[in-house]
């Protein structure tokens, strides 16, 4: 394929930091200099080996990204060249991502979290200091560049964008809930820097926006308010152990597990892994033991084996508690799970606002492999498995499984129609088994005890414990771990709730409200479903304000309209139909009468949930369904 | 002269054995590996697309094809799922005409459908109203819609529905985009890519709402890496995707395919001997397709035998005066 080219230069910059995540380029047909006498003009590389590459797109525009803060079209023409992506497909992929810019922006840019955790906790402040100090956000001079009747590039030149002043921009929840009000802040150049803050207040807003150092990242000390209580099975190890050392982790009896699934075998594995009855903990509840035993099963190779810790459902921060607190016993989980499936490679997809967890995972990867625990002879046993990290780029559609794969395969975040299912074809179009960071972290106990002694605890129907994410009108907002069938009204005592509780967000955006007057709920599937509620991803939203609840559910609303993907016509308009009558209501106005917008949003809902492609279109109503169905919200018209 | 017309058959995947399966209480058979459509289609059952064209990669994107299938959660795309064996399926549930009134009147809401072909009827059938959305909003300039980021949006404005209404797009002299018509289908994507084309002129860009076909820094067509083959012009079900010379004659109330006579013929510009079809208004080709179920083009042509006709047009017309004359 021959590709044609945006006419427009990458600053050296630019090609410094492409080539630091492609490796130098090999000829001048791959973007190499002229001058220089290795980089032959005739050798081009196509076919098979070049298209394989393309799942190195994210990493290469991410690479400019954190260089100059937005992706030039001098370096996205660099990126094209390099791998021979065409440039309209490249364009597509960049204008996917929140977290990529295609304008410039400045060199430091505050994203500043207006989701429901921290709007209630104080987000509105900030973001009304954050006006104050740096005018209006940056989300909408995102792209400058005229449409096809004038052409153009955007203006601005790459270099020049450091010296502007700070921006900010509002952002969908940063799994930051229980340190509410939260920020991520971005700054682009030659060691780019990340971190996440907690607790912001004005003073905080107004340093950073005037160019003060950000300090250390909320997550530098991982904390849960459990700590120290004996009974903890998955978060025993946060906060008590150092997270960056592998010989702490081994001493707190880490690598254990895997030891003994070597010595089991991997059918064994399987099988302990399905007595257990571990179900899925990223939302969907599927059995564990019955996916790695399909993909063990396929006779398509390679096997993959995928961690999905994107996290982007608002409410959710416990695989963000996971990883920065006990990083080790994901990379132990995947290797067992790497084992039990044939698998040889396993990859991590990160959610990209979690700078500090990605540091920690980075240094237990490295550790692991130094020390022979990935690799090629994994313990010293024969079996091969080692991770990659990918990093999200702004995209909460991207925890949806197979939009996850076209992600990490360098595609726009576009979820693939089921069937085929990502056991039979999956990541790179082979079996391959996603689990959610908790899920895995399961995985080690079971190991250890045996799935019959792990199946003990809990409900028959939903086993072990679970980890809850408590936020929003409690004293101690946290990550708690409880075993299935806790009472709801038990947890929210445990984490102080408040005594005007009217509401709850279970399960989050993708969940439901419950009333006040239903948190007798027992914490397992089969009660949730019961109720009709679900546990999600574990989401435990109090609520003691009623503007905060109708707030809340428009917020919900424009949350799903953001983070469509587009791909399908119930959700990508259902999603915009839906706020808008939300709308209507919340001020007074509804077309024909309450009634009849009531009747409209329940149109909208079902046509939604039944037609969608994926479950984001197909849980867009669903909160907010709950709202007007069991809160009797915008029954009336208000305000 | 015509040439011989060669159904589109694909080779026999499996050896698999057919199956049978039951559509709205008849019992079918149906070859394995086929889809529920192909089944339906079999039986004599219509079922309503849009995205969906035989020569393209289904997208299935929407959802206008869906139809129940006992024992699944959601409805299913015919478009795209296999038939299965015992499959029980229902294509006219009330379920599934509810998923399809609302898909129609998402789009009638949000988009022109005043060109697609047999809408107005698929409006009526279904019982939709697109206006219980409210009023439709004020088309936005081409500024407006560029500044649309991906993240969070401004408010929904409480007195009108959202559009993708915008100014069309005249950027070369063959064919002109006009967006405001687009129902994100993907075909044109599909087939500038590697359904057909190969050459990956045009994308998706943005995310959502703001999801749209665009070139490389959405610069115009002359500037981006298409060769004004037209393929994407074929494709497009709605004519957001036109050719110059139809473009203007719609425009002057003048276009008048009834009147239109279809002469096939083979491109007589290279040896691969494309079979074309010459629309003729007011004796002005006004038009050039290839059929769809031609063994060779599948639909496709090239620049010249799309759009290069000017030297067989009385007084030699040129693309932009031909559309002047046909409308005298
Ligand atoms: C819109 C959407 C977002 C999702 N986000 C996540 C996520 O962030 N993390 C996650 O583990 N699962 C997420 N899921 C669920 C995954 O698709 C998948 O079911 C899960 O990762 C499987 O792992 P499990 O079986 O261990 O739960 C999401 C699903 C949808 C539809
Ligand atoms: S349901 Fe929404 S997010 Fe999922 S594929 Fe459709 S448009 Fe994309
Ligand atoms: S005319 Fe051909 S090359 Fe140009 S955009 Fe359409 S399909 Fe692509
Ligand atoms: S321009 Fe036409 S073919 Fe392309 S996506 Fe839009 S409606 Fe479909
Ligand atoms: S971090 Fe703000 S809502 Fe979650
Ligand atoms: S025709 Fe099947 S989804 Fe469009």
């Amino acid at each position: 394929m021959d590709i044609r080219l945006p006419d427009a230069d990458p600053t050296d910059a630019e090609r410094e930091a492409v080539d630091a995540v492609l490796g130098a380029p090999t000829s001048r047909w791959h973007g190499g200099a002229r001058d220089q006498w290795q980089h032959d003009t005739h050798v081009g590389h196509g076919g098979r080996a070049m298209r394989q590459r393309r799942t190195e797109l994210v990493p290469a525009l991410q690479a400019l990204q954190s260089r100059h803060g937005w992706i030039s079209p001098g370096g996205l023409r660099y990126v094209c060249e390099r791998l021979h992506v065409p440039p309209a497909e490249a364009w597509g992929v960049a204008t996917f991502y929140a977290l990529l810019a295609t304008a410039p922006r400045p060199r430091r840019v505050v994203h500043v979290c207006d989701d429901i955790g921290c709007r209630n906790r104080g987000a509105r402040d900030v973001i009304a200091a954050a006006t104050a100090v740096a005018g209006a956000h940056l989300g909408h001079a995102h792209a400058t560049a005229a449409e096809g009747d004038a052409p153009g590039h955007p203006a601005g030149d790459a270099a020049g964008s450091a010296t502007q002043a700070p921006g900010w921009m509002p952002s969908p929840c940063l799994g930051l809930c229980d340190q509410a009000p939260a920020v991520l802040v971005t700054d682009a150049g030659a060691v780019p820097e990340e971190r996440q803050l907690g607790g912001v207040t004005d003073d905080v807003i107004r340093a950073l926006l005037t160019g003060a150092a950000p300090g250390a990242d909320a997550l530098a000390d991982t904390r849960v308010p459990q700590q120290g209580d004996a009974s903890l099975v998955l978060l025993r190890r946060v906060g008590v152990v150092d997270p960056t050392s592998l010989a702490a982790y081994r001493d707190a009896g880490g690598y254990r597990a895997l030891a003994r699934a070597l010595d089991l075998g991997a059918e064994a594995v399987i099988a302990e892994v399905t007595a257990s009855g571990l179900v899925g903990r990223g939302g969907a509840a599927f059995p564990t033991g019955r996916k790695w035993d399909a993909v063990r099963r396929q006779e398509a190779t390679p096997h993959y084996v995928v961690c999905n810790a994107d996290e982007s459902e608002p409410g959710t921060f416990k695989d963000r508690v996971l990883i920065a607190g006990d990083p080790f016993a994901v990379v132990e989980a995947m290797t067992i799970a790497g084992f039990a499936t044939g698998s040889t490679k396993g990859f991590v997809y990160l959610r990209a606002e979690y700078p500090l967890a990605h540091q920690r995972l980075h240094g237990a990867v490295e550790a692991a492999r130094a020390a022979g625990l990935l690799g090629d002879d994994v313990m010293g046993r024969g079996v091969r498995f080692d991770i990659e990290i990918r990093r999200g780029a702004g995209a909460y559609i991207c925890g949806e499984e197979t939009a996850l794969f076209e992600s990490i395969e360098g595609k726009r975040g576009e979820p693939r129609t089921k069937p085929p299912f990502p056991v039979q074809v999956g990541l790179f179009g082979k079996p391959t088994v996603v689990n959610n960071v908790e899920t895995l972290a399961n995985v080690l106990p079971i190991v250890l005890e045996g799935g019959a002694a792990y199946a003990a605890k809990g409900t028959p129907q939903s086993t072990g414990t679970r980890l809850f994410c408590l936020s929003g009108a409690v004293a101690r907002p946290g990550v708690y771990e409880a075993p299935c069938g806790t009472s709801l009204r038990a947890l929210l005592q445990q984490a102080g709730v408040s005594p005007r509780l009217s509401a709850v967000l279970l399960g989050g955006a993708a969940g439901g409200f419950i009333r006040a007057d239903e948190t007798d709920l027992p914490l397992t599937l089969e009660h949730a479903r019961a109720a009709d509620a679900t546990l999600g991803s574990g989401v435990i939203m109090a609520f003691d304000d009623p503007d905060d609840l109708r707030e809340a559910v428009l917020r919900i609303a424009a949350f799903f309209r953001d983070e469509s993907c587009g791909q399908c016509v119930p959700c990508r308009v259902g999603t915009v139909r839906q706020e808008e009558a939300l709308h209507r209501l919340a001020t007074g106005a509804p077309l024909g009468g309450v009634t009849a917008e009531l009747a409209l949003l329940d149109d909208i809902g079902r046509a939604m949930r039944d037609a969608s492609i994926c479950g984001l279109g197909q849980s867009a109503a669903a909160a907010v369904d709950s709202a007007v169905r069991r809160l009797g919200l915008f029954a009336t018209t208000a305000q | 002269m015509t040439a011989t017309l060669i159904p589109i058959t694909r080779p026999a995947r499996t050896s698999r054995p057919p199956v049978a399966l039951t559509i709205d209480g008849r019992t079918v058979t149906a070859e394995a590996g086929v889809t529920l459509l192909a089944a339906c289609r079999a039986a004599g059952l219509e079922i309503p697309t849009l995205c969906f064209l035989e020569t393209l990669t289904p997208a299935n994107v929407c959802r206008l094809c869906v139809v129940e299938v006992e024992g699944a959660r959601v409805l299913v795309p015919s478009c795209s799922r296999e038939v299965e064996a015992g499959m029980v399926v229902h294509t006219n549930s009330p379920r599934v005409r509810h998923a399809r009134r609302l898909v129609l009147e998402f789009l009638a809401s949000s988009v022109d459908l005043s060109t697609t072909p047999g809408m107005a009827e698929l409006l009526v059938e279904y019982g939709c109203h697109p206006e219980r959305f409210g009023a439709s909003a004020e088309p936005q300039s081409t500024a407006e819609r560029a500044a649309v980021g991906v993240g969070h949006h401004e408010p929904p404005d409480t007195a009108h529905a959202a559009t993708v209404a915008q100014p069309v797009l005249r950027d070369n002299e063959l064919f002109v985009r006009d967006y405001a018509k687009c129902v994100l289908c993907y075909r044109c994507v599909q087939a500038c890519g590697v359904d057909h084309q190969n050459s990956f002129a045009i994308a998706l860009a943005g995310r959502g709402f703001a999801a749209r076909i665009s070139t490389e820094l959405s610069v115009g067509l002359p500037d981006s890496a298409c060769v004004y083959c037209g393929n994407c012009v074929a494709v497009c079900p709605t004519g957001a995707l036109m050719a110059v010379p139809e473009f203007d004659l719609r425009a002057a109330g003048a276009w008048r395919p009834e009147e239109q006579a279809v002469t096939d013929t083979i491109c007589p510009y290279c040896g691969v001997g494309c079979t074309v079809s010459l629309h003729v208004q007011d004796n002005v080709i006004v038009k050039a397709t290839s059929p769809f179920a031609h063994g060779i083009t599948q639909g496709n042509l090239c620049i010249k035998g799309r759009f290069g006709w000017q030297h067989v047009q009385p007084e030699a017309a040129t693309a932009s005066t031909a559309p002047a004359r046909a409308a005298e």
